[in-house]
């Protein structure tokens, strides 16, 4: 008797804790549906609808005028996200593989004081840096010259994509780099100081043994730095403006200037679609990575 | 030892070829070392170029082509800047007020959240995580052309409400996601400890949880904080042109070619930044760190 109104009273407060929890969780939540779940429903509705006579109907007509009107915007978009993140990849590979492997304590910890600096430096901050520094006459051009490295007449712009590639490998590098760092600082050193024992040289340690175990680890942060390149906007408008230039920059343009919310939501879908093509590819792979596992 | 006995003992010591005694302090080869370390200078010219252009615009007074450098420098613009009836006092103080209210916004929210998630019996919890998630996973133009379009019906556009509402939307999985790891971190026993001299369910949290989770909180401020300064795409679309924040005005002044203010509003936009990536590691504790997400 006494033990069933004990499990009684625990079930209860089980119940009550449920209970409290939900209620404190509700407000965060309850935000996050008003402030995004909602405002992204119109962005599928709107993509997927035309206003005409006779009311709101169904139509891909904002999409044929999207692939019509900014189809090499969409193209260059995706050549410059998949450039800047297979540099990115590269990059983080290189610097977290030497902070790992390296031998030469000082050089390794100037590589790790080095590579974070851009990490929290804002992307409009870092346009501005850019601008001024990749202009044909800017910085970069000018030392060049100084160095004997260039002749003036052999100075060009890197203000196109280019200078979009560049701002972004800059900016997103340390943060890949960081957490691919934090992977193989977690990695067994077992496996990497047998290979070194049987005189594997570094370049294949870290090929073969490393890269591989950090591979999900480098596929999270490239998604997520993908998403970023999808979402900025200062970077293209301040880099290089001049069509073709990045989705991001017409969604705003068809906004502001022609108040078409259609025609914006489409290419808002299409965005999504890409990156959402990306998560698809990274979580088929997780998957048959866990089924290669068993 | 005397001056004798210690030459003797040199001479003792196996003789070295020079590059191999080179070799032992850089720890590897000799051109090895060479080429990281001269990798290393191109990595820290490549990080630091685009800042000291930077820095050499906002006290540049004359700065045209063919000069490398500035032809005359000084602190005209700075003055003209920080004027008291400038623009950049106005900016500062939309920008410091947004970023105190959603800081408070955001952690009016997160921290009841934050404590159920780590402390209470929830179901799906690892989906309410998520959740938060969510709006970072999206690329977000689209999501905030469609926010303005709703905060237009509803007469919130060009208010400061409504970018402290957008800055939270991004700020939340930050202070959720590190406020469930600094509460997850606090040691139960103290808690319990409380409960057993009779203190209160909420006593106990205010007096034992809330400080010992503290540090947690305070990181996940800072990381709100900056976010909301360094924000632009969302103040773009529901701020702007009455919202004038300091990107706002950065954007503005870079856009109009006067790279002397959007240089100088950017290193304004810089210094809290760089600072937290310096103190970060003091406010966030490696066990925090790693509860992050979990």
């Amino acid at each position: 008797m006494a033990q069933a109104t004990a499990f009684y009273r625990t079930g209860l407060i089980m119940n009550a804790s449920r209970f409290s929890g939900l209620l404190l969780v509700a407000p965060a939540v309850l935000f996050i549906a008003g402030l995004f779940v909602y405002p992204l429903s119109y962005s599928f509705i709107d993509a997927f609808t035309v206003a005409g006579d006779a009311g709101t109907r169904f139509s891909l007509a904002n999409f044929v005028l999207a692939f019509e009107l900014y189809g090499d915007d969409i193209v260059f978009t995706v050549l410059i996200v998949g450039l800047s993140a297979v540099l990115i990849a590269s990059g983080a590979i290189l610097i977290g593989g030497y902070i790992t492997l390296g031998t030469n304590r000082f050089l390794v910890n100037a590589v790790r004081i080095l590579y974070r600096w851009p990490l929290f430096i804002p992307f409009i901050v870092a346009a501005q840096c850019m601008r001024t520094f990749l202009a044909k006459n800017g910085l970069m051009n000018g030392v060049l010259i100084e160095m004997g490295m260039l002749t003036p007449l052999e100075t060009t712009g890197f203000l196109d994509w280019r200078g979009i590639v560049i701002t972004f490998v800059w900016k997103q590098l340390p943060f890949v780099a960081l957490l691919v760092t934090g992977a193989m600082a977690s990695l067994d050193r077992a496996g990497i100081e047998a290979a070194r024992d049987l005189g594997a040289g570094r370049l294949r340690i870290l090929w073969q043994i490393v890269v591989p175990q950090v591979m999900p680890t480098l596929i999270v942060a490239l998604v997520l730095s993908i998403v970023t390149m999808m979402s900025v906007l200062s970077v293209p408008v301040m880099i290089s403006g001049h069509s073709p230039t990045m989705m991001t920059v017409q969604m705003a343009f068809r906004v502001n200037a022609y108040h078409d919310y259609g025609t914006a939501n489409a290419l808002g879908v299409i965005s999504y679609l890409i990156t959402g093509l990306v998560a698809w590819i990274y979580l088929r792979r997780g998957v048959a990575g866990k089924g290669g596992e068993k | 030892m005397t001056q004798a006995s210690f030459w003797q003992n040199q001479a003792q010591a196996p003789k070295q070829t020079l590059a191999a005694r080179i070799g032992d302090l850089a720890g590897g080869g000799v051109v090895g070392a060479l080429a990281v370390g001269f990798c290393i200078l191109l990595l820290a010219i490549a990080i630091f170029g685009p800042l000291t252009n930077l820095l050499l615009w906002t006290v540049a007074e004359q700065w045209y082509f063919p000069h490398t450098f500035p032809a005359r420098y000084g602190f005209d613009f700075w003055a003209r800047v920080f004027h008291p009836d400038g623009n950049a006092f106005v900016s500062l103080r939309y920008s410091l007020v947004i970023a105190v209210l959603t800081v408070i916004f955001c952690l009016s929210l997160a921290i009841p959240a934050g404590y159920a998630l780590a402390r209470l019996a929830l179901p799906a919890r690892a989906l309410i995580l998520l959740v938060f998630l969510v709006p970072q996973a999206f690329p977000n133009i689209p999501v905030h052309i469609n926010i303005a379009r709703v905060f237009y019906q509803l007469d919130l556009h060009g208010t400061v409400g409504a970018v402290v509402l957008v800055h939270t939307l991004h700020g939340m999985v930050y202070a959720v996601w590190i406020a469930t790891a600094a509460f997850g971190a606090v040691d139960k026993t103290l808690e319990e400890a409380a409960r057993d001299i009779g203190a209160g369910p909420i006593r106990t949290f205010f007096t034992i949880t809330l400080p010992s989770a503290m540090p947690g909180i305070i990181a996940s401020a800072i990381f709100v904080f900056l976010e909301s300064l360094d924000e632009f795409t969302g103040t773009y679309f529901v701020g702007a042109p009455e919202i004038t924040t300091l990107p706002m005005l950065m954007f503005r002044a870079g856009m109009e070619g006067n790279y002397q203010v959007a240089s100088i509003t950017a290193l304004v936009l810089l210094v809290p930044s760089v600072l937290f990536m310096i103190v970060v590691e003091r406010f966030l504790r490696a066990d925090v760190l790693a509860a992050v997400g979990r």
